[in-house]
């Protein structure tokens, strides 16, 4: 994979996203949960949850099926809305908007809107639109919702096709791909959206064995090389070791333990933790 | 069985008019009904109460009262409520379109909902507006989806244009009729009209295979070349949404 002239460093600073300075430049976390609860009728999948990551940080969520790490992303990409709690995203409430007496009510689709410009997602199953050619797919968002020029888009996505490594598959269909192009499509498509935080979700699951490495490889790069920051839930521990700087790991609904990777899988504290290692490593 | 044809041949250019009348409402009435389809399909998926309300409602009727009441209704009883009269080729185009619209509706409705929720989800997480979402990647998925479905309520809606017959209007049905009635010649007249309408019907068919074959070859989707003239049902236009 070409590493050299990765297309990635932003252009403009990353701070000016808010017209005004909110709390997030005065060592607020980027992200913030606050007390999040998630219940799907009598199931609770996060309990009071909080926790935060800073921003450029690169974090793992690990964790056995059904504990939540998923739920997460999903509330962040506003996907599912919160039963419960706040959470904050570079000082203001993602999925709220603040009353005039000071309380938060849930946002409608603008505010919505709003609050997903800042975050992008790649999924496991890729989610391609196979209505859309390889390159329509990367340009349709940045052209109908960042106001790009056609032609600017188009030499955006050809940039992120070469560093994903499938410059010639410009004019493919995604039906056409393999799971490994797909996602790699996948992740071009999120970044030209030009995101401060991206998550990932589960993002080598659905891969075969041997796409994989390339696949990982390839976020390892933009880990390095530019200063988004990212969630990301997955199973290999390899990639969060190699990766994050920090790993959160859940246990139903809950922030057992967090940490450093080294910290985490050679000497964790939590004999949770401790079962789960064993049992994935 | 000779007179029939002698005869058929002799007032062609009624025979040509009757035909033009019954494509006319064939044509009309599927745009109608399009049109109402896919208006109606769209509220049924809604998130006002009142626009998903309304579109079962006129679903429901239309589907549920018998199109050869709508077609008397219109003909006979909208005068006297109303106080003015269609041509008998506008009530039918009129109930052709809504009842085959509201046939049409389940179709771009089952459709919608057929297309996986991850797609949604991967447009919302590329922040799309909720009418970008719809028209760049949900609907253009769903068409391929409806075409099959089209075709048969396509099909159907032709073979229910002889009903203009009863409104005398001047349809292929109607003027056939005539020249069975001035010949006697109910065989040959039964099977002239058996065979119109079925090679009407097998044109229509294939017109929407090209239809559905350049919707699928958008999709990446492969196609032969012989899918042109299989008829095929609803059931079989599988489409692996997010593979």
């Amino acid at each position: 994979m070409a590493t050299e002239p990765l297309p990635l460093q932003k252009t403009a600073a990353p701070a000016p996203q808010d017209a005004v300075p909110a709390a997030g430049s005065t060592g607020e976390p980027l992200v913030r949960f606050e007390k999040v609860v998630k219940r799907y009728g009598d199931h609770v999948v996060l309990d009071q949850l909080d926790f935060t990551v800073d921003r450029g940080e690169h974090v793992t969520l690990i964790g056995p099926s059904g504990s939540g790490k998923t739920t997460i992303l999903r509330l962040l990409m506003t996907l599912e809305k919160v039963s419960d709690g706040v959470i904050w995203v570079n000082g203001s409430p993602l999925s709220h908007v603040r009353t005039p007496g000071g309380g938060l009510k849930p946002a409608g689709e603008k505010e919505l809107r709003e609050s997903r410009k800042k975050i992008g997602m790649v999924f496991q199953q890729f989610n391609l639109f196979p209505n859309m050619k390889v390159l329509q797919n990367i340009t349709e968002a940045p052209i109908s919702v960042l106001g790009k020029g056609r032609e600017e888009a188009e030499t955006r996505a050809r940039e992120l096709l070469e560093l994903v490594g499938l410059s010639d598959k410009v004019d493919a269909h995604p039906s056409q791909l393999s799971g490994g192009q797909q996602q790699r499509v996948a992740i071009a498509r999120a970044l030209a959206m030009e995101p401060e935080i991206l998550l990932l979700d589960e993002v080598t699951s659905a891969l075969d064995p041997e796409l994989v490495a390339g696949v990982l490889e390839l976020l390892g790069d933009i880990a390095r090389n530019t200063d988004i920051t990212m969630l990301c839930v997955t199973h290999e521990m390899n990639f969060a070791r190699d990766v994050s700087e920090k790993v959160l790991m859940f246990d139903a609904g809950r922030v057992v333990e967090s940490g450093t990777p080294e910290k985490i899988f050679s000497d964790p504290s939590h004999e949770r933790t401790r079962e789960f290692l064993n049992a994935v490593l | 069985m000779s007179d029939f044809f002698s005869l058929l041949v002799e007032e062609f250019p009624q025979v040509r008019s009757g035909l033009w009348v019954t494509l006319q409402a064939t044509v009309l009435g599927a745009l109608l009904a399009g049109v109402l389809a896919f208006a109606l399909g769209l509220m049924a998926g809604s998130r006002l109460l009142l626009a998903r309300g309304f579109s079962r409602v006129v679903v429901e009727f239309f589907r549920g009262t018998s199109l050869y009441i709508q077609l008397f209704w219109l003909y006979y009883a909208m005068p006297l409520v109303t106080g003015y009269e269609l041509a008998p080729v506008a009530c039918g185009v009129v109930a052709f379109g809504l009842n085959y619209g509201a046939y049409g509706a389940e179709v771009v409705r089952g459709a919608i909902n057929s297309v996986p929720r991850a797609q949604y989800e991967a447009a919302i997480a590329l922040n799309l507006s909720p009418s970008r979402r719809l028209w760049k990647v949900i609907l253009p998925q769903a068409w391929v989806q409806m075409i099959p479905s089209f075709t048969n309520l396509l099909i159907q809606l032709l073979k229910c244009t002889p009903l203009l017959w009863l409104l005398s209007a001047a349809d292929l049905m109607t003027v056939v009729q005539t020249l069975r009635d001035r010949t006697g010649e109910t065989l040959a007249a039964y099977l002239t009209l058996l065979a119109v309408y079925f090679v009407l019907a097998y044109a229509l068919t294939m017109l929407m295979n090209l239809l559905e074959r350049s919707a699928k070859r958008r999709l990446g989707l492969a196609t032969g070349a012989s899918s042109l003239f299989k008829s095929r049902s609803a059931s079989t236009a599988a489409l692996g949404g997010t593979r």
